[in-house]
């Protein structure tokens, strides 16, 4: 990890120009920024759009935790928090509200933002394992509280949400269109993850993964970095959940267990930690498996496992980490 | 011209004659599709899962030849709504499934009629216990088969109470299923002259251990220990109920012959609970039985298999009697064909489907036997007590459907 990021640095200097004209991608991260898209946009000719919408819906919050594990070097182990959080109540503004499909993904967003916010405030004090327990134990208050709290539905959820319009004129009944709001919320979360990592702010952030008494000791206040990333990777995560919730028209205590902040601990790791393009790969082989797999029965769980053992033995990095790796290049 | 005009006609007939055998191959090859979706790995796994699928199958092929092919497929929910309601409507949009069947779970079942619902398809559910599938959350493609809460609750709250069991004490699954059960058996516990001492409510899925509230429930000084849970909860909670020597009778609230079984009858005789059906009713079911055992010889039916075997059946001959392009069309228009049959079939008798989608048998309240009484292998039950079908179901008009004509 540290030696990609080396690498990363001295690449910035080399094709800054390069940069600036390609929304600062490398070249190689240009080219896999145009499979992804031409992936996005032919996807849904092969493949079933609600299985792909989910996919994005993962991708998207795993590209969000992403954020602090690979670049700020905090693992949470509570993320289904602020994804549960923000399906919840896009699902809840959405069907009692009856508010538009972007003003309920907004809504999600921003309540999963504030949540990260407390919980940050709480959690950044601490680092390593200890930070790992403060937001598990944070998450795990959020999921008491939705199994108890009468507007989640409890065990049943919120059900028969319907499918919001779109700007208040836009019919988000057929499964395309709706396709196309996941895709571009998506795209823009996506871009919008990629803009931080190496923005001067992404940079401080990668400075203090790997050193930070030496960020503290040229200025920077630390705390307050950590904290904003925190929140940024928070609210990124209660969009995925938001948009997750418009859907399937359903938010469930699912979104908000802790087996969901493993799944996209999973899903990042698959993919590859603090590579950009990682998370959206292991959330399409993660999806694929649940979904192509439920034929199966009993051996969804057996196979989900052991391809979850080999992926670890023989792709440390993940899979997109390793292709870069291989090919020398930032990914 | 006259030659003209037969040598064209003569061609049109040739075309025709090309054309007609392809029509016909394509109505042969008309296919029916049956979503089998269920618990395949977790803790309803015996009470449904893959014997709910052979008897499916098994209905299919007793079913026989009436000119289309029929499918089972089958998939595992894990018990999330989300994942449940996604493959649904997968199958509906993509696989050309037809109609679904089982779903137990109530979280489920209810997030699977949405979007059967919402798709107008068939949608038979026979595990689930929950009555708002024919209530507040009925459909016109909804049928409900063989249990539901409200059943339930009268049949072995009501007559436990005229047995003695006065006061109740409860263990409740924390969620929609569990509080439904309770509310509905409270109602019938205190019309019948009982009384509910006190209930604890634990969290679901995930608990195993149930010493805390059975400590409660035995504190409390309650008669009768009602369990409103189901599949391996029920089994632990009276496994662990036995090995605090709790002195109160139980009463499963949902139990089913599987269950008892996996318990075994030194723990289990004495207690009471209600199915709609048991292999040993009559010589029907004991031929039905005979005919499935040898596919699934461990774990005999019980109601919910009965259910999908049963459910299958009329919903095939339901299809037969419309055509298979207008079934395809409509799933509302299947169920109202299936609700103007009336049933037959070797596990209920003769029965019908009401208006609101829901199949009206009598329930049995059974006792089970001890060792000693038991003669055979799964010969476990005696029979307590027999609702007849006009008493044992919610009245129509209390369901609050949206679409039955009060």
């Amino acid at each position: 990890m540290r030696g990609a990021s080396v690498s990363d640095t001295s690449g910035i200097t080399r094709r800054s120009g390069l940069r600036a004209l390609a929304f600062g991608f490398t070249g190689a991260q240009a080219t896999a920024l145009i499979i992804l898209v031409a992936a996005i946009i032919l996807g849904p000719a092969v493949l079933y759009p609600v299985f792909l919408m989910k996919v994005l819906c993962f991708a998207l919050f795993a590209s969000a935790f992403n954020l602090l594990p690979g670049y700020v070097g905090l693992l949470s182990f509570g993320h289904a928090a602020y994804f549960g959080m923000g399906s919840y109540l896009a699902a809840w503004t959405a069907k009692y509200w009856g508010i538009d499909a972007e003003i309920a993904i907004l809504i999600g967003g921003a309540a999963a933002g504030a949540l990260g916010l407390v919980f940050g405030w709480l959690a950044i004090r601490r680092q390593g394992i200890y930070f790992a327990m403060i937001t598990l134990a944070l998450a795990e208050m959020v999921y008491f509280f939705c199994t108890e709290a009468s507007f989640t539905g409890g065990e049943d959820g919120i059900q028969q949400v319907p499918r919001a319009r779109l700007l208040g004129m836009f019919s988000m009944q057929a499964d395309m269109s709706l396709y196309w709001l996941v895709a571009f919320v998506f795209l823009v979360g996506f871009l919008l993850i990629h803009r931080i990592i190496h923005s001067p702010f992404g940079l401080v952030l990668q400075a203090i993964r790997e050193n930070e008494p030496r960020a503290v000791s040229l200025g920077y206040r630390v705390d307050q970095y950590k904290l904003l990333a925190f929140v940024l990777s928070a609210a990124l995560a209660g969009i995925a959940g938001a948009t997750k919730s418009q859907v399937f028209g359903i938010a469930t205590l699912t979104d908000v267990h802790s087996s969901m902040s493993g799944e996209v601990v999973l899903i990042t790791l698959i993919g590859g930690i603090g590579t950009v393009f990682g998370p959206a790969v292991g959330a399409l082989l993660f999806g694929a498996l649940e979904t192509y797999l439920a034929p199966f029965g009993d051996w969804v769980t057996v196979t989900q496992g052991a391809i979850f053992v080999a992926c670890v033995l023989a792709f440390r990095r993940g899979l997109i980490g390793e292709l870069a790796a291989r090919l020398r290049l930032s990914l | 011209m006259t030659a003209r005009i037969s040598r064209r006609a003569a061609l049109g007939g040739v075309a025709a004659a090309a054309v007609l055998p392809s029509v016909r191959a394509r109505a042969q090859g008309a296919k029916i599709r049956i979503g089998v979706l269920n618990d395949q790995s977790g803790p309803y796994r015996n009470t449904g899962g893959p014997t709910s699928v052979i008897c499916c199958k098994q209905a299919v092929q007793e079913f026989g030849a009436h000119g289309f092919d029929i499918d089972v497929i089958y998939a595992d929910h894990q018990n999330k709504p989300d994942l449940g309601a996604g493959i649904a409507r997968q199958w509906y949009d993509r696989d050309g499934v037809d109609m679904i069947l089982d779903v137990p779970t109530s979280s489920v079942g209810l997030a699977v009629g949405a979007v059967a619902k919402e798709k107008d398809k068939a949608y038979l559910n026979i595990g689930a216990a929950t009555a708002d599938l024919t209530g507040k959350q009925c459909a016109p493609s909804i049928v409900h088969w063989s249990y539901d809460t409200y059943m339930l609750a009268k049949s072995t709250g009501g007559a436990t109470v005229r047995a003695g069991g006065t006061t109740w004490y409860f263990v409740t699954a924390d969620y929609v299923f569990g509080h439904q059960l309770q509310r509905d058996a409270t109602t019938f516990i205190e019309s019948a002259g009982g009384k509910v001492l006190g209930a604890s409510a634990y969290p679901f899925p995930g608990t195993s251990d149930f010493s805390a509230f059975l400590l409660q429930a035995q504190a409390s000084g309650a008669k009768v220990l009602g369990l409103c849970n189901a599949g391996a909860d029920t089994v632990n909670s009276i496994k662990q109920a036995k090995e605090f020597g709790l002195q109160a009778r139980i009463a499963a609230m949902l139990m089913f012959i599987t269950d008892v079984h996996a318990l075994g009858l030194q723990t289990a005789q004495g207690l009471t609970l209600t199915e709609s059906f048991y292999w040993d009713l009559n010589d029907r079911t004991r031929a039905f039985t005979d005919r499935v055992r040898p596919k699934t010889p461990d774990n005999w039916p019980n109601m919910i298999h009965a259910g999908c075997y049963a459910a299958t059946l009329h919903f095939l001959k339901a299809v037969a009697d419309m055509g298979v392009p207008a079934a395809k069309q409509s799933g509302s228009a299947i169920v109202s064909r299936m609700k103007a049959m009336p049933t037959d079939d070797d596990c209920f008798g003769h029965a019908h489907i009401r208006e609101d989608g829901l199949l009206i048998v009598p329930s049995y309240l059974f006792q089970v036997k001890t060792p000693a009484e038991s003669r055979g292998k799964w010969d476990y039950y005696k029979t307590a007590q027999v609702t007849p079908a006009e008493e044992a179901w919610r009245p129509l008009s209390e369901g609050g459907c949206y679409f039955v004509k009060s």
